[in-house]
């Protein structure tokens, strides 16, 4: 009852005041708003790097041979002839918590069909390849196991390669084409997409059998991958450990010796990327921040100057039977509804400048509702702790100085 | 018998200035009977304000008794003290002190504000009917720039009847006003007080004095004089005797 007239009175002074109230708020309405569009700009290039990994298979783990020494010789990791079959079978019969897995073979070459040629590159894989990478056929079909085991000379091609060896428009499945002179009948043609962040065509590639490639192409009997999808993203991390507890069994490595191949997530890229992106936003929320600041700051100074120009109102209060705690209430309300008001102002404008940013400069926005929570939960902070002080001054004023203050 | 309103007993007050000791009060006694329109006079120094400050609860005797409506002042807290003002204390000011740009039902409203006994609608109705005594029926919703210095110091005196006071507590409630206007609010005053309202008025005007029912005169913190006034003059006729105004 009484704690209402006190938030009645506290509002009506806000009202009588209604242009340096504005004022005053500004500091704090451009404070949350910079706060929400620069988190908005944050997230928003933090979701699209996300989504381009993902884009390239999120729950995707890689297992490559690691480099070694050959008699005193440092080796590049990729001449490294470690990674066998009997360790993509091991993994396969063992690992738990993987929906799909293929070995990968790779190599370079030139694909001819007739007159037209184009140098691409060729994977050699299990029908799995397609799930683990999310892609799907634009036409045609995925060789099968049977066309695995008998090392069939059949091929899939990426966008690219059609355009460049089909250039008149041809239906490419079921064309015979060579690559490094070996011919492949085209069974399938993988749907397009395009560059990814690294600004690889990843339409450009040619997708066999891994049994063919390594035998008929490269004429090696290793791997130089092995490629697997985690059940989920999230086990991602475990899968790592338990590929590479099986990989450490299968290569017979002792306790103390290092791997000799390794196993990554893409988990662990989206977070190498994000960190730049995450980076960047801590510094321009810090600098929001300070403007937020500076805002609480405005506040108080609002608030020692109308404690000082109501003096006297508020040694008439007093004689009329105001307790301190009124007056402290009234004066710690009135700077916390500025601080709010402006902190709902400051969102809506934050809200507004983030459509702004999206719509005119297309750059990703993504408002999160933390940003818009915090920033409402700072705005009241600000209004308690800077309007605390002066408030406690008016409140401890001596009704007797203050009716006589001029 | 008639109650006490005020009941003073050997009052001192003290100040420490540095090394010295003010003595603005030295041991003063009095009462004050309910019904009772008494003017406290002196010169500037004699104590005056200091008597008006703890009669009014904003300040604290030294030494001594003072009881408001049986209540015992002293050792009271600053929150107790602020109950005392609101709940048995009617003040009014030279100055008026009225809230600027409020209108004249919200200024008088205030002292309710702070009085979690009086609801909203209750605390409307005492305030238009606190207006209505002094005459100002017709202003609820001016605000004080839209009034006179004499409408002004009428809606500060519903202020002071709106909580129903034991006691109105007047400082120099005329200094401001001219002759004509000071007896309109005299005869107001006295109006009041034959509906049984006790008035405390401090002034330095001797005019004053006569229009109320006792006068103390104080100098150098002491009381001089106290008597009573069995000649008491009626504002209203002085008024009527003032030459005509031109309108």
């Amino acid at each position: 009852m009484r704690l209402l007239n006190v938030f009645k009175i506290a509002t009506k002074a806000i009202v009588l005041n209604k242009t340096r109230t504005l004022l005053t708020m500004l500091g704090i309405i451009i404070g949350v708003a910079s706060v929400i569009a620069m988190l908005a700009i944050g997230e928003g290039s933090k979701e699209s790097i996300r989504t381009t990994i993902s884009a390239m298979g999120s729950n995707m783990i890689t297992v490559k041979a690691g480099s070694d020494t050959r008699g005193g010789v440092r080796q590049e990791a990729s001449v490294m002839e470690s990674l066998t079959l009997s360790d993509f079978q091991a993994i396969k019969k063992q690992s738990t918590l993987l929906s799909y897995s293929t070995p990968v073979v790779e190599g370079k070459g030139q694909v001819i069909n007739g007159s037209n040629n184009w140098p691409s590159s060729i994977y050699g894989v299990n029908p799995e390849y397609l799930s683990i990478k999310v892609v799907d056929l634009q036409s045609g079909s995925m060789f099968t196991d049977a066309e695995v085991q008998t090392a069939s000379k059949v091929a899939l091609i990426g966008q690219t390669v059609v355009d460049n060896v089909f250039p008149d428009g041809q239906e490419p499945v079921g064309q015979m084409i060579r690559f490094n002179n070996i011919p492949f009948k085209v069974i399938g043609v993988l749907e397009e997409k395009g560059e990814n962040t690294f600004g690889q065509d990843q339409d450009d590639v040619v997708i066999a059998p891994y049994t063919t490639v390594q035998k008929r192409i490269l004429a090696i009997d290793h791997l130089n991958q092995i490629i697997a999808s985690a059940v989920s993203e999230e086990e991602a991390p475990n899968v790592v450990i338990e590929v590479s507890n099986i990989l450490r069994e299968q290569h017979k490595l002792a306790d103390s010796e290092e791997d000799d191949f390794h196993v990554r997530s893409m988990e662990e890229l989206i977070s190498t990327f994000s960190s730049t992106s995450e980076m960047l936003t801590i510094l321009l929320v810090a600098v929001a921040s300070i403007s937020l600041l500076i805002g609480g700051i405005g506040i108080m100074n609002i608030m020692y100057v109308s404690v000082k120009e109501r003096t006297k109102e508020i040694g008439l209060r007093m004689a009329v039977g105001a307790k301190g705690a009124d007056i402290l209430m009234q004066f710690l309300i009135e700077a916390i509804l500025i601080s709010i008001t402006g902190g709902v102002l400051g969102v809506l404008l934050g809200l507004g400048a983030t459509v702004f940013i999206e719509k005119f400069l297309n750059w990703p926005t993504s408002v999160a509702m933390y940003s818009i929570v915090i920033s409402f939960a700072v705005c009241a902070v600000t209004g308690i702790f800077f309007g605390w002080y002066p408030a406690r001054k008016a409140s401890a004023l001596d009704p007797i100085t203050a009716l006589r203050y001029e | 018998m008639t109650k006490e309103i005020i009941k003073i007993e050997d009052l001192k007050r003290e100040f420490t200035m540095g090394t010295e000791t003010v003595h603005a009060l030295r041991g003063i006694s009095f009462t004050i009977k309910e019904g009772e329109f008494v003017t406290i006079m002196g010169s500037s120094g004699s104590g005056k304000s200091t008597m008006l400050n703890i009669l009014g609860c904003l300040d604290q005797p030294t030494s001594g008794i003072y009881e408001i409506d049986g209540v015992s002042v002293k050792d009271l807290n600053r929150n107790e003290l602020a109950t005392i003002r609101n709940e048995k204390i009617g003040f009014i000011f030279q100055s008026y002190n009225l809230l600027a740009r409020t209108s004249a039902i919200e200024n008088v409203e205030l002292p309710l504000l702070y009085n979690s006994k009086v609801n909203s609608e209750a605390r409307r109705e005492r305030a238009i009917k606190a207006l209505e005594m002094v005459g100002l029926g017709d202003r609820l919703h001016h605000t004080p720039s839209q009034l006179s210095g004499g409408q002004q110091q009428r809606v500060a005196i519903a202020r002071s009847l709106v909580n129903n006071p034991v006691m109105i507590l007047a400082d120099e409630a005329t200094g401001n006003l001219d002759t004509r206007t000071s007896y309109e609010i005299m005869s107001l005053f006295q109006e009041l007080n034959k509906q049984g309202i006790t008035i405390t008025f401090v002034t330095h005007e001797p005019d004053i004095a006569t229009f109320s029912s006792r006068t103390i005169v104080l100098k150098d913190g002491d009381i001089m004089q106290d008597y009573k006034n069995d000649n008491v003059q009626s504002a209203a006729e002085e008024l009527a005797k003032l030459p005509k105004q031109d309108d």
